[in-house]
């Protein structure tokens, strides 16, 4: 077991480099098309042409990009990602300001989507065909459909009208000051952390229980029909026994796979989420940082981002073969 | 299997019961199973539907896609009135006039009681061509009213600019309908040709299509996208970009259907009817693509359809974000990037309306992919 986490964690690394290549190789097409981070100074006349050429020799913008790539995985050996051009700032500290609202937001919705598409699934299986289970189902298909960023709208709008005082942001404007890591917390800024926080856990939360319910629910139909079960009931066990002990039991397992594919939609959701609910959060960085591009943070997001995925489904395979003994990595 | 057997035909035995069964071709069978799924019938009955809407929308649509009425920026829908004075007067609206709130300033619309427009059929107004054919400047309903007078009609309001949004929203669908199934058939031709190449041939072109792939499903997807769609050069043609889009979406879309291609050609070279293939000298395109492929049919009709719902979400997450479709084109996702912004929201609940088309649409794609599924299986039987 040791051994294939070894060589699962060796071989990431050059899937990283390879997507942190391709990464950089897709934003120096952008800057041959679409100019670079300087290139939009040229539209003001008042800057000289010599300005500018000091101002991307600064940036190191004058050397190829292959050039640049290489320096930037050097830097990355001694934990140097680079430099953002429009905060001025290294990126390591930039994605640890951004992160932690990253967390703050996404931790407490992966919870509460696990937490409410689990029963919702076991109790739509078990009441299949019922009136329950047909509503449940309809709901989750309007859910899947439903995009992430007009949810948002939709709950922007009513809070708005409504009155709510906490939309938009993820702290009020008197905690913002201490929301520099590390943080300082307080009753107050907890309180009001948590009146930010439900709006956009429902909005991406939404899709993700909708998805997981109808997987679940399915497994576990499947589960119903094979012949364990078929015993279990013919020698008289009680029937929650028959479903937690042996149908939930077996369910579970395909639902840890489903674990790591998960992932990336809360992402992309958080990313949409945070476009309309005004979270400054690590995704919508990324999406601000795109034009006019500031490379060296979109190809430390990216890659940061398939670590993360990388990672997310190294965690639901070793989870597997410790929930499942038939699993076995040799 | 019972599935071909009509009501009322009992089991003969031996060789009459093969003759008196209607013959179905698989085709039928596949037919006669998905028109049992109601859910499915009415999410393809919602999409010719909306597909017919959008085809004619320069017809249905009252206004030209960018014909604008500067006076009447974030107009509210026009309410429709039967009854006036008392009278019957038939479908009608009153012209509306900007008004401010005195206390705050506000601007808001206030009806015109003093004279009433009728809503006619077939009236003339912004001229456009048919199907991209007959020049006509007949549209199916409207007022018939000049630009600058009074008594417009607007279905879904108005935007920022004057525009009509039920125009724009069915004009819109024309993008955002179109680019899933567009985009679909290059994710298909990408996916089986590296499906195909992986499964059939293994060795060095299989790992370097699974580490490719690998690379690919190492983003998450929407991040990926925006930034290739940040490659586009800026002053592209709307229809270039347009193609652009669908480039993206296929190249961030073929992976996963590429993988199960991958496993099922490989349990299929094996079998006996590859090996004769091989054996009569068919040459490798031919068992890949005349042979193997058609087995995997099923899977494929299948994936197409609920493939389709998430490249529409996807589109509408692009455009609303500022990276898919621009100005002056429109679609459902760019619609929506009006009402991103508190002032324009929270007073133009209008503005909304463009994302029930994307739900209901996606819904539909989910609704008829879900009836499909059954209906391929070639192990399912008719239930009850």
């Amino acid at each position: 077991m040791l051994s294939y986490v070894i060589r699962r964690l060796l071989l990431m690394i050059p899937t990283l480099i390879l997507v942190s290549l391709a990464s950089f190789a897709i934003i120096a097409l952008q800057e041959h098309f679409n100019g670079d981070f300087v290139s939009q100074l040229k539209l003001n006349p008042r800057v000289s042409p010599e300005t500018i050429e000091r101002y991307a020799k600064n940036l190191g913008l004058d050397k190829p990009w292959y050039v640049r790539y290489v320096k930037w995985l050097e830097g990355t050996l001694h934990g140097d990602f680079g430099y953002s051009f429009a905060k001025r700032q290294p990126v390591g500290a930039l994605i640890m300001q951004y992160l932690p609202i990253t967390l703050l937001i996404t931790i407490p919705t992966f919870f509460l989507v696990w937490l409410l598409a689990i029963p919702i699934g076991i109790y739509s299986a078990t009441h299949q065909y019922s009136l329950a289970d047909h509503s449940l189902t309809l709901l989750s298909f309007t859910g899947l459909s439903v995009p992430v960023f007009f949810s948002a709208l939709v709950v922007l709008y009513l809070l708005t009208n409504w009155g709510y005082p906490a939309v938009g942001g993820i702290f009020s404007q008197q905690y913002i000051a201490g929301s520099a890591w590390p943080w300082t917390w307080s009753w107050g800024k907890f309180v009001d952390y948590l009146a930010h926080l439900w709006p956009a856990v429902l909005v991406i939360g939404a899709v993700g229980v909708a998805g997981l319910m109808r997987i679940m629910r399915g497994t576990l139909l499947d589960i119903f029909g094979s012949q364990y079960v078929q015993t279990a009931r013919a020698k008289g066990l009680p029937e929650r026994v028959v479903i937690y002990k042996h149908a939930v039991r077996n369910a579970i397992n395909p639902m840890i796979s489903i674990f790591g594919q998960s992932l990336p939609a809360f992402v992309s959701g958080s990313l949409l989420a945070a476009q309309v609910l005004n979270l400054p959060n690590l995704e919508i960085f990324y999406f601000q940082s795109l034009q006019p591009p500031d490379e060296y943070v979109i190809i430390t997001v990216l890659t940061f981002f398939a670590l993360f995925l990388l990672a997310g489904n190294l965690i639901a395979d070793i989870l597997l073969a410790w929930v499942d003994p038939r699993v076995r990595y040799d | 299997m019972a599935v071909a057997q009509a009501p009322g035909q009992e089991r003969a035995g031996g060789e009459s019961e093969l003759s008196q069964k209607p013959l179905l071709t698989p085709g039928q069978l596949i037919w006669r199973r998905f028109k049992r799924h109601r859910l499915g019938t009415l999410g393809a009955f919602i999409i010719i539907l909306m597909t017919l809407v959008t085809v004619f929308a320069d017809f249905i649509g009252p206004y030209g896609v960018g014909q604008f009425h500067q006076q009447l920026g974030f107009a509210p829908p026009t309410p429709i009135h039967f009854i006036y004075q008392g009278r019957f007067s038939g479908p009608f609206v009153y012209g509306v006039v900007r008004t401010f709130d005195p206390n705050s300033g506000a601007a808001f619309f206030r009806e015109d009681t003093s004279r009433i427009y009728p809503i006619r059929l077939f009236v003339r107004g912004d001229p456009y061509k048919l199907l991209g054919l007959f020049p006509t400047d007949i549209h199916l309903f409207g007022t018939g009213q000049p630009d600058s007078s009074d008594g417009q009609l607007f279905l879904f309001g108005v935007d920022r600019f004057g525009r009509d949004l039920f125009t724009r929203t069915l004009m819109g669908g024309r993008i955002s309908l179109f680019i899933g199934p567009l985009a679909l058939i290059l994710i298909l031709i990408l996916g089986i040709f590296f499906g195909g190449l992986s499964g059939f041939y293994g060795g060095w072109v299989d790992i370097l299509i699974q580490r490719l792939i690998e690379v690919l499903q190492s983003y998450p997807q929407l991040p990926l996208l925006l930034v290739l769609a940040t490659i586009l050069p800026r002053g592209l043609s709307q229809g270039v970009r347009f193609l652009g889009i669908i480039l993206i979406l296929s190249i961030t879309g073929w992976t996963g259907i590429a993988r199960v291609l991958r496993g099922q050609i490989l349990s299929f070279r094996e079998q006996e009817y590859a090996l004769a293939a091989k054996a009569i000298g068919a040459s490798d395109w031919r068992i890949i693509f005349h042979h193997l492929m058609p087995n995997t049919m099923s899977y494929l009709i299948v994936i197409s359809t609920l493939t389709i719902p998430g490249l529409i979400l996807t589109e509408a997450a692009l455009s609303f974000l500022g990276l898919g479709i621009h100005e002056p084109a429109t679609s459902w996702g760019l619609l929506l990037s009006a009402a991103n912004n508190i002032f324009a929201l929270s007073n133009h609940w209008w503005l909304l309306i463009p994302g029930f088309f994307i739900i209901v649409s996606v819904l539909a794609f989910n609704f008829m992919g879900d009836a499909l599924r059954d209906a391929v299986d070639p192990y399912a039987s008719i239930r009850g």
